[in-house]
């Protein structure tokens, strides 16, 4: 029962708005320390298994540094950016007359999800795709119909909805593939549970989802272009008197 | 043959000169704090596996210190302007896009020729090959920017200084919670977990059963911010014993499905820092240090919609099938 401190340590610096990296460490300590309490435990044993859990976390932290790899996208983008990718991309889209912030938003989910659903997930992503690409896109649809420029309000608005249609695509199209993380995850644990199935019978199942997630966010995002048309007509309105 | 350790030496390099370059930037409002704290994260990249458990502790502590208790600083390296921009766009055209589509190209055909060729296999390793073939297509997409653009030696270091500043500590929280699972995980906390929510909540009939653990998925995923520490935890104590074993659920659908009710908690909670937090970031939303930022809220009518039908959906299937 008192390992449960260390998520109660994660919950309450999450509601005290502390630093989550602070927070990790103190759970991560707090965790080792309490799972070692038992009767007749010393002070000086429990001191020796915080230290033993702070190096146990070190030797988690360096076996998960492929997490920094997709860094080395930024020097790229941000030579890229220098030399106009992201007003390029607003002029590209600017020329596509029928598109709006929502239908491109919504043909990006699309084809998120059946590029993940092919295991093609490094196609999208936020340093790579949303930023330069397609939040620039989107909301240089929408300065189109606006006319020039979009009240801040919206342009974060837009942004927010960008980023979200991406994870949105990317995970709820990554798991029908058969060799993703998460399905060989499921597979290993399910043999470790004596179960054994193929990663194809676990991924057909989540086509199913799939296509709610798709009519789900791809419906909102319809509705995101009358959001968008509602408040322009409404700071137009307001300029007008 | 390219590993792993060949593609941790160039992000090490990488954070090094993202290091250097912020010690000699004057204007930088956290100077020393920030190159401390990338150069640290160069050490962990370049020397992490001759460290030591303890040498990586002890790092991770020097770490939080710099970047968990105070605010970083964003550093604004020259660069060009809105109108050189503009007028670049408007000569270089479309052209412009063909660097950006080099690293997702480079990263999916390299990790297929890895699969499927015996030149791919030859050149790059089998674990964790798509991130090497991601790194190998930043590497080629950035020479062929250089060829082409001409800026200054620096710039690309410059630019990549800027962005990764503006990502700042979230770019460590990933690791952190993937660490942390780590010692859940030896402490047994999720075998503790299991036993209290099968306490509290009486499994007496399959909806409720479905219910509890498609909401289990949910919340632990929100605390860890990660589907997968919290698949482990909630199908052993709910999935696999009650949907499953007492009430006669297709485990591959209550799995499926189960981890997608997780997947719901991802799109929902902060703590998953590079899906959440760092596009905030790289985005500049003005809410971005809020735990319901711009992307979490755009994010939660669907997550909210979709972890219903994911109940529905094992409900209706996982009996049936």
């Amino acid at each position: 029962m008192l390992v449960l401190l260390g998520i109660a340590v994660v919950v309450a610096g999450f509601v005290a708005r502390i630093n989550p990296l602070l927070v990790i460490l103190i759970a991560a300590i707090v965790t080792g320390v309490t799972a070692a309490v038992a009767p007749g435990v010393d002070v000086r044993a429990l001191a020796r298994a915080g230290v033993d859990t702070l190096a146990a976390f070190g030797d988690a932290f360096n076996d998960n540094r492929y997490f920094h790899i997709t860094w080395l996208v930024l020097p790229v983008i941000g030579l890229l950016e220098r030399a106009g990718l992201q007003e390029r991309a607003r002029m590209l889209i600017a020329q596509v007359r029928v598109a709006t912030a929502g239908r491109l938003l919504l043909s990006y989910l699309l084809v998120r999800q059946l590029t993940s659903a092919l295991g093609l997930t490094s196609l999208g992503g936020h340093p790579q795709m949303v930023r330069p690409l397609v939040a620039p896109m989107a909301e240089g649809a929408a300065e189109v119909q606006a006319g020039g420029d979009l009240p801040d309000k919206i342009r974060f608005r837009i942004r927010g909805m960008s980023a979200a249609t991406d994870n949105i695509g990317l995970f709820f199209g990554e798991d029908i593939f058969i060799a993703i993380g998460s399905i060989v995850l499921m597979v290993g644990f399910l043999e470790q549970a004596g179960i054994i199935v193929e990663p194809l019978q676990l991924s057909v199942w989540a086509i199913p989802t799939a296509i709610a997630a798709f009519a789900i966010h791809g419906a909102r995002l319809l509705l995101f272009d009358r959001e968008i048309r509602r408040a322009l007509a409404a700071r137009s309105a307001e300029a007008g008197q | 043959m390219i590993t792993l350790e060949h593609a941790y030496i160039l992000v090490g390099l990488m954070f090094l000169g993202f290091a250097i370059l912020t010690l000699r930037d004057s204007d930088h409002s956290t100077r020393i704090r920030s190159a401390l704290f990338w150069g640290l994260i160069a050490v962990s990249m370049l020397f992490g596996s001759y460290l030591g458990g303890l040498g990586n502790g002890l790092l991770i502590l020097a770490l939080v210190a710099l970047g968990g208790l105070k605010k970083l600083g964003v550093g604004q390296p020259s660069t060009t302007t809105l109108e050189e921009r503009r007028g670049s766009a408007i000569r270089r055209r479309n052209a412009l896009f063909i660097p950006a589509l080099i690293v997702p190209l480079i990263a999916v055909g390299g990790t297929l020729a890895a699969k499927h060729t015996d030149v791919g296999a030859w050149l790059i390793s089998s674990t964790q090959t798509t991130l090497i073939a991601l790194g190998l297509g930043c590497i080629l997409a950035l020479i062929a920017a250089m060829v082409w653009l001409r800026p200054p030696v620096m710039a690309p270091v410059q630019e990549g200084r800027r962005l990764m500043d503006s990502i700042g500590w979230a770019a460590l929280l990933p690791q952190m919670l993937a660490s942390l699972g780590a010692v859940f995980l030896a402490a047994d906390v999720g075998g503790v977990v299991g036993e209290l929510v099968t306490r509290a909540v009486p499994m007496s009939s399959p909806l409720l059963a479905v219910a509890a653990y498609c909401l289990g998925m949910a919340l632990f995923t929100v605390i860890m911010g990660n589907a997968f520490a919290a698949f482990p935890v909630m199908t052993a104590a709910i999935g696999l014993p009650f949907v499953v074993g007492q009430f006669g659920g297709n485990p591959a659908i209550v799995c499926a499905i189960g981890m997608l009710a997780g997947f719901c908690g991802t799109l929902m909670t902060p703590m998953a820092a590079n899906f959440n937090v760092v596009p905030a970031n790289l985005l500049e939303l003005p809410d971005r240090n809020s735990a319901l930022n711009g992307v979490i809220r755009a994010q939660l009518p669907t997550a909210l919609i979709l972890l219903g039908v994911n109940m529905a959906l094992m409900y209706a299937l996982a009996f049936r099938f």
